[in-house]
C-alpha cells in the first residue's frame, strides 16, 4: 500500500529452536506516531531489528515506505536510535553527527546546518566540542536521538528513547515526537513506559511472545475503555462470575469490586446487573481506562524475560 | 565508493585519536634506534684481515639486513593482528555498529572500508620500518641491499593476508577468539615452514610435505620465507641455517596462491558480515 509507512506480513524469526517472533503482522501509517507495547522478551527488539535489516527474518514479507526489506536506498530516508546504544565514544558531539551525516550521503553544506540546528535541538549547543566519552548517560540518549534526525527521516524508529533521561529529557523526546509528526514523519516507538506512549502515541499495539494480540487506536477505543471501581455489600460469588459478560478483568477484595469493562454503555448494564443480583452497592466511579490497564488485560500479568 | 572512503577515514581517524599510531610508531622508532645501535655495534666487532674485509663485511650486511626485516615482519605480523582483531569483533559485540549498518551504506562497503583504512596504515607502518632500515643499512653498513622492494612487497602480501583472515574470523567471532584463531594460524605456518625446512636439510620428503601442507592452510610464513630468500641471493647459508637463510625456497605459485588466500578470506568476511544478524 503506497501510504504505509510500514506493512508486514507474517514476519517470523526464530534462532535455532527458539521462536524470538512468531508472526508479526502490523501497519503503521505515515505520520502517525506508532507505540509498540510489550513485556520483555516478547520479541519487539527483534521485530525493530528485522524491519531495519539488522536482522534477516525466517520467514514473512515486509514493506518499509513502499520499499523491501534490505533495500539500502530507502534508508536515506529512515532514522534509528538503537536500545542500548553505543557509539564511536572517541568522537566528538560535532565530528559525530558530521559521520552519520556523511553515512546518509549529504552534502557537506547541509550537514553543517543540520549538526547546528540538531545540537541546539537537544540542547547539546554548548557541548558539540566535547568528546563523547566526556557525555553523560542522557547527553549520549540526546545525541543519539539526533543524529536519528539528521536526514529528515520519514520514518523514525525510537527504540527506548527515554531511558536514562531526566523529566526535562523525557519532555523533550515527547516534543521531538510530535513535531517530527507534525513535519509528516512517521514515529515507531518501542517503549515500555507505558505513560509515555500514552502522551506521544497515536496507536499502540500489544506484543506477546512475537504475535500483536491487539492493536488499538488511542484516540477512539482507548477512549471506550472503562474501569469500574465500586464499593459492594451482598455479592453472591455465582453473581460475580455473571459480571464476566461485561468484563475481560474483575477482582473483588472484601467490599472493593474492580473491573475493566470494555465499552461505556456496558457501564448502566453493570449498574442494573448488581442491583437486580441482590447486591447492595453503596459507591461506583466509571473512569477511562489507563494504558497500563489495557496492557494489563491484554497481555497478561504474567512477569516478561 | 563513497561509503568505502568514509569508513576508512573513520578507521584512520580512530587509529589515531585512540592513540594506536603514536605507540606503533614509538615502538618502530624504539626498534629503528637499537638495531641501527646494533648493526653498529656488530660492525665494528667483525673479525679477519684487511684483504677479506671488504666482502665479509658486506655479506654480513646482506645478513644482518635480513635479520632486521625478520624482525620487522613479526612486528607487522603482530601489530596487524593486534590492532585489527577488535574492529569487527568489537563493533558487533557493542551495537555500535547497528546505527552504522542501517544508514544507507551495503555491508560489504564498511567491511572494506575498515580493511582498507588499516591495509593503508600498515602499508605505511611497513614503508617506515623498512625505509628506516635501509637508511640505516647504507649509512652505517655503506651497502645498499638487492631485491629489497621484491621482499617488501612479500612482507606487505603477508601483512595484508593477516589482515584479511583478522577481519573473516572477526566477522563470526568475537574478538579474543578472533586473536587466538589468526595467531594460531600464523604459529602453524611459522611451525610449518621449520619443519619443511628441516625435511629439506634431512632429505625427508615426508617433513617437507607437511611442511607445505601448512603454507597450504595458511601460507603466511611462506611469504616471509620467500622475501628471506629474495634478500639473500647468493649469500644462502654462509652463516648457517635459520629463518633468515633459506634451503626450501616456496615457489612463486605459493605466491600466487598466497594472493587467492587473501582475496578468498576477504570475500568470504565480506559474506558473513553480509548475512549475520547484527
Amino acid at each position: 500500500m503506497q501510504d504505509s509507512a510500514i506493512e508486514t506480513a507474517n514476519l517470523r524469526k526464530t534462532f535455532g529452536s527458539k521462536v524470538a517472533v512468531r508472526g508479526l503482522t502490523l501497519e503503521v501509517g505515515r505520520g502517525e506516531v506508532f507505540g509498540f507495547l510489550g513485556p520483555n522478551g516478547a520479541g519487539k527488539s527483534t521485530s525493530v531489528k528485522m524491519l531495519l535489516g539488522l536482522v534477516t527474518p525466517t520467514e514473512g514479507q515486509a514493506l518499509l515506505l513502499g520499499r523491501p526489506l534490505g533495500d539500502t536506498g530507502v534508508r536515506a530516508r529512515v532514522g534509528f536510535l538503537p536500545e542500548h546504544f553505543r557509539f564511536h565514544d572517541w568522537l566528538t558531539g560535532e565530528e559525530f553527527l558530521d559521520f552519520h551525516g556523511r553515512l546518509y550521503r549529504m552534502p557537506a553544506a547541509r550537514r553543517r546546518r543540520r549538526v547546528a540546528e540538531l545540537l541546539a535541538l537537544a540542547g547539546l549547543a554548548d557541548h558539540g566540542r566535547k568528546r563523547l566519552r566526556d557525555y553523560s548517560k542522557g547527553m549520549l540518549q540526546r545525541i543519539g536521538l539526533a543524529q536519528a534526525l539528521l536526514n529528515e527521516p520519514e520514518l523514525i524508529f525510537l527504540d527506548e528513547p527515554t531511558s536514562g533521561l531526566d523529566p526535562a529529557g523525557r519532555l523533550l523526546v515527547r516534543d521531538i515526537i510530535r513535531a517530527e509528526r507534525d513535519r509528516g514523519a512517521a514515529v515507531f516507538l518501542n517503549s515500555h513506559l507505558l505513560s509515555e506512549v500514552e502522551v506521544t502515541c497515536d496507536r499502540v499495539a500489544f506484543i506477546k511472545h512475537g504475535e500483536v494480540l491487539e492493536t488499538c487506536d488511542l484516540k477512539t477505543l482507548g477512549m471506550e475503555e472503562r474501569s469500574i471501581e465500586a464499593r459492594v455489600k451482598n455479592l453472591r460469588p455465582e453473581a460475580l462470575a455473571g459480571l464476566e459478560q461485561w468484563a475481560g478483568s474483575i477482582r473483588l477484595e472484601g467490599e472493593s469490586l474492580t473491573l475493566e469493562v470494555r465499552a461505556e454503555e456496558s457501564v448502566p448494564e453493570v449498574v442494573a446487573y448488581l442491583v437486580a443480583s441482590g447486591a447492595r452497592v453503596y459507591s461506583l466511579h466509571s473512569r477511562q481506562a489507563s494504558l497500563e490497564e489495557m496492557f494489563l488485560r491484554i497481555v497478561g500479568t504474567e512477569a516478561g524475560l | 565508493m563513497t561509503g568505502v572512503a568514509v569508513i576508512a577515514g573513520l578507521t584512520c581517524r580512530e587509529a589515531a585519536r585512540r592513540r594506536l599510531l603514536a605507540v606503533a610508531a614509538a615502538i618502530g622508532s624504539a626498534y629503528l634506534l637499537l638495531y641501527g645501535f646494533g648493526l653498529h655495534k656488530v660492525l665494528e666487532s667483525l673479525p679477519g684481515a684487511a684483504s677479506r674485509q671488504l666482502l665479509f663485511r658486506r655479506q654480513a650486511v646482506i645478513v644482518l639486513f635480513a635479520m632486521g626485516m625478520y624482525a620487522v615482519n613479526w612486528l607487522l605480523a603482530v601489530i596487524t593482528i593486534l590492532t585489527s582483531a577488535d574492529t569487527i569483533a568489537g563493533e558487533i559485540n557493542s551495537g555500535i555498529i547497528q546505527a552504522v549498518v542501517t544508514k544507507p551504506i551495503r555491508r560489504w562497503e564498511v567491511l572494506f572500508g575498515k580493511w582498507l583504512g588499516f591495509a593503508a596504515m600498515l602499508t605505511v607502518y611497513l614503508a617506515f620500518l623498512a625505509g628506516g632500515m635501509l637508511i640505516e643499512v647504507r649509512l652505517i653498513g655503506g651497502h645498499t641491499p638487492s631485491h629489497v622492494p621484491e621482499a617488501i612487497g612479500l612482507m606487505w602480501l603477508e601483512s595484508m593476508l593477516l589482515l584479511a583472515v583478522t577481519f573473516r574470523f572477526g566477522a563470526s567471532l568475537s574478538t579474543l577468539a578472533t586473536g587466538v584463531a589468526v595467531f594460531g594460524l600464523h604459529i602453524l605456518a611459522f611451525l610449518g615452514g621449520w619443519v619443511e625446512e628441516f625435511g629439506w636439510l634431512a632429505h625427508s620428503q615426508t617433513a617437507m610435505d607437511l611442511g607445505v601442507l601448512a603454507s597450504v592452510v595458511m601460507p603466511s610464513e611462506s611469504l616471509w620465507r620467500r622475501a628471506a630468500f629474495e634478500l639473500q641471493g647468493p649469500v644462502i647459508g654462509s652463516f648457517g641455517r635459520g629463518p633468515f637463510s633459506i634451503g626450501s625456497v616456496p615457489s612463486a605459485w605459493m605466491v600466487l596462491y598466497a594472493g587467492v588466500y587473501l582475496a578468498t578470506a576477504l570475500a568470504l568476511a565480506i559474506r558473513t558480515f553480509s548475512r549475520r544478524d547484527l
